[in-house]
């Protein structure tokens, strides 16, 4: 049934990795200070050791270009799905306005890419969270875009990769459609696991709300990258609703790791490598399912 | 509000006052004022019309939120028979936020399950005013993946502000916990009814808001976020959740228009707190001819209907690109 669905729409467009929303920070200066430890770090250093302070292992949040640069194998990446654009369904104050910014100000359409890639020559189904649009939430299109990512790995027997960088949860401007987008995920995702293939989530600063309590947190394996923020509901949420201070490091990877909510955290300079091993250790299971 | 009454209501209550008023007059005094108590009635059903067909997104959240409007319980035992509540998700502990059990609807075995706010303050500080932690939430899964084994229809009526924003809840996985109940109740092989009976809040409404059949209350309100909340995060003020709320469009009505439920349940005029019996009897009705006709569907398709269903759901713009050669 979904190869109609694919079928009908406008076939691949291949986009470069350099190609996608090179980010530009509009100040020219050489030195970029570390927001954790303050220490100053030439830029073109920092753009070597893939966007982490080298003194205090922070990790600067990336654009979905560089995030492919460094994952995926030169040249392998095929978006898919770039004809789909965000309406304002609502007619919500302010978001047809809100949309053009952050489309201006990030060089994407939308909060989320998908694509064909191959990681160490993995092939695989890849989506990327750039959180500068709109705190990387979801509304119709980025929920689309990760249901149609699971069907058309299922028809094309793939895995998928998906780095998440949902800080802003469902997307409020979109109402209950953005909800709605939470079911319509989960059960792609279930229609993918259901089918036998794998599903890596690996979880960016900062995951959280919608994105977190839908697809972000129902893979096979869930990996994150050091320092993020993982939660359903963002610490000034439980801060105001709590009245307590929250415990030091609270819903940072290391605490979500800690009670059992990911499988590992991954330096983002071992990501490529990690997911590399992981889908080619998934490749061909051993056991027949007689 | 004051005395369980809205300020939008005051009219309506100062004419029905005036009209006790005469009646008591009419049999103390002996006097016939029947044509003026007949003019004031008329009056005061055009005025309860006006003020009740017409509220606005922010007037329906808070006649979702009248503490006396019909709570889970209340609904179960008016429209169920021999329900047994079961405890527990086996994990951790039982949590009094949500509720759920076995009982018959017209002689059928059903599961019904649903978060339980307090009809009092002390009963609303046991179930921590019914926004549940992630073992509410699993302890909802276990007993419908209860029902599935022994092929019972599942009833979730839903009335949820959020699932809790705790320390403890992020802790135990509140994410993960209702993504897991989305993901799961997606695909059990039994009909499943769901009813937004007061508060649709979030994430915390919609992991047990997967169905078949997705009805709503008439003043009950569904939204991704709460008014307050967005109010706050959009304007950085909480008091402008009345606007939150319209732009929201979150009333039943909307989300009819969005395919987000199929059918709304009328309440008594003025909202089902005004007559808890009438709103029962309404939904018991809702269910019994939704039921009907999913108990008509094999399983296999019902799940597939399902899915659909929720696929259906988004809106953009599909924007003509050109055309490359597919890669192989």
């Amino acid at each position: 049934m979904f190869k109609d669905l694919f079928r009908s729409k406008p076939k691949y467009v291949t986009v470069r990795p350099q190609a996608v929303s090179v980010k530009q920070d509009a100040s020219v200066a050489l030195w970029q200070k570390c927001p954790h430890c303050s220490n100053l770090i030439y830029k073109k250093d920092l753009e070597k050791n893939h966007y982490v302070c080298e003194k205090c292992g922070f990790h600067f949040r990336i654009s979905i270009a560089e995030r492919l640069h460094m994952t995926v194998d030169e040249g392998s990446f095929e978006e898919l799905d770039t004809h789909l654009e965000s309406d304002n369904p609502l007619g919500f104050p302010g978001y047809s306005e809100k949309l053009a910014q952050a489309q201006e100000k990030t060089g994407l359409d939308e909060a989320l890419i998908v694509g064909r890639a191959a990681i160490y020559g993995n092939p695989c189904m890849l989506a990327v969270t750039d959180f500068d649009f709109m705190a990387g939430s979801m509304g119709s299109v980025v929920g689309e875009r990760v249901t149609r990512t699971f069907e058309l790995a299922i028809e094309q027997e793939l895995p998928v990769v998906i780095f998440s960088a949902g800080g802003g949860g469902a997307r409020m401007q979109e109402g209950i459609l953005s909800l709605m987008q939470m079911a319509k995920t989960s059960q792609a995702v279930e229609r993918h696991n259901r089918a036998g293939f794998l599903y890596v989530s690996v979880l960016t600063n900062p995951t959280l709300g919608g994105v977190y309590a839908s697809f972000a947190s129902l893979g096979d394996i869930l990996l994150a990258e050091p320092g993020a923020l993982i939660g359903f509901a963002g610490p000034r949420i439980v801060e105001e609703a709590t009245k307590q201070s929250l415990p030091k490091g609270f819903q940072s990877a290391e605490f979500a790791m800690e009670h059992g909510m990911i499988d590992k955290i991954v330096q983002r300079k071992d990501m490529r490598q990690v997911l590399g091993k992981i889908l080619s250790l998934h490749r061909k299971g051993l056991v027949s399912s007689a | 509000m004051r005395n369980g009454l809205f300020e939008w209501e005051k009219p309506l209550y100062e004419l029905e006052l005036r009209i006790a008023e005469l009646q008591k007059f009419t049999t103390e005094e002996d006097m016939d004022l029947s044509r003026e108590i007949a003019t004031l009635e008329k009056k005061a059903d055009s005025l309860r019309r006006e003020i009740y067909q017409n509220l606005t997104a922010w007037q329906q959240v808070l006649l979702a939120r009248h503490p006396k409007r019909p709570t889970t319980l209340d609904y179960i035992e008016m429209v169920f028979d021999d329900f047994i509540e079961f405890h527990g998700d086996r994990h951790y502990r039982d949590d009094p936020a949500i509720v759920g059990g076995i009982a018959t609807f017209d002689g059928i075995p059903v599961t019904v399950i649903g978060p339980q706010k307090g009809r009092d303050t002390k009963e609303n500080m046991r179930r921590n005013f019914g926004l549940p932690h992630p073992e509410g939430y699993r302890k909802a899964m276990r007993l419908m993946e209860q029902a599935d084994k022994f092929r019972r229809p599942i009833i979730s009526l839903i009335d949820v502000v959020g699932a809790y924003p705790g320390i403890e809840a992020e802790e135990r996985g509140q994410g993960n916990a209702i993504a897991e109940c989305i993901r799961r109740m997606s695909f059990l092989q039994v009909p499943i009814v769901c009813v937004i009976t007061g508060e649709g809040g979030s994430g915390g409404a919609l992991a047990i808001g997967i169905g078949d059949r997705i009805l709503m209350m008439e003043h009950a309100w569904y939204s991704v976020i709460s008014p307050e909340m967005c109010a706050q995060i959009l304007w950085k003020d909480s008091s402008k959740a009345p606007e939150a709320a319209e732009a929201l469009k979150l009333t039943a009505q909307d989300l009819l228009k969005f395919g987000a439920i199929d059918s709304i349940v009328t309440e008594p005029l003025g909202g089902a707190h005004k007559n808890h019996e009438e709103a029962a009897a309404n939904l018991k009705q809702a269910l019994q001819e939704n039921l009907q006709l999913l108990l008509e569907i094999p399983a296999d398709e019902l799940v597939e209907q399902r899915l659909a269903r929720f696929r259906r759901l988004g809106k953009w713009r599909e924007r003509a690109v050109a055309v490359y050669e597919r890669h192989e």
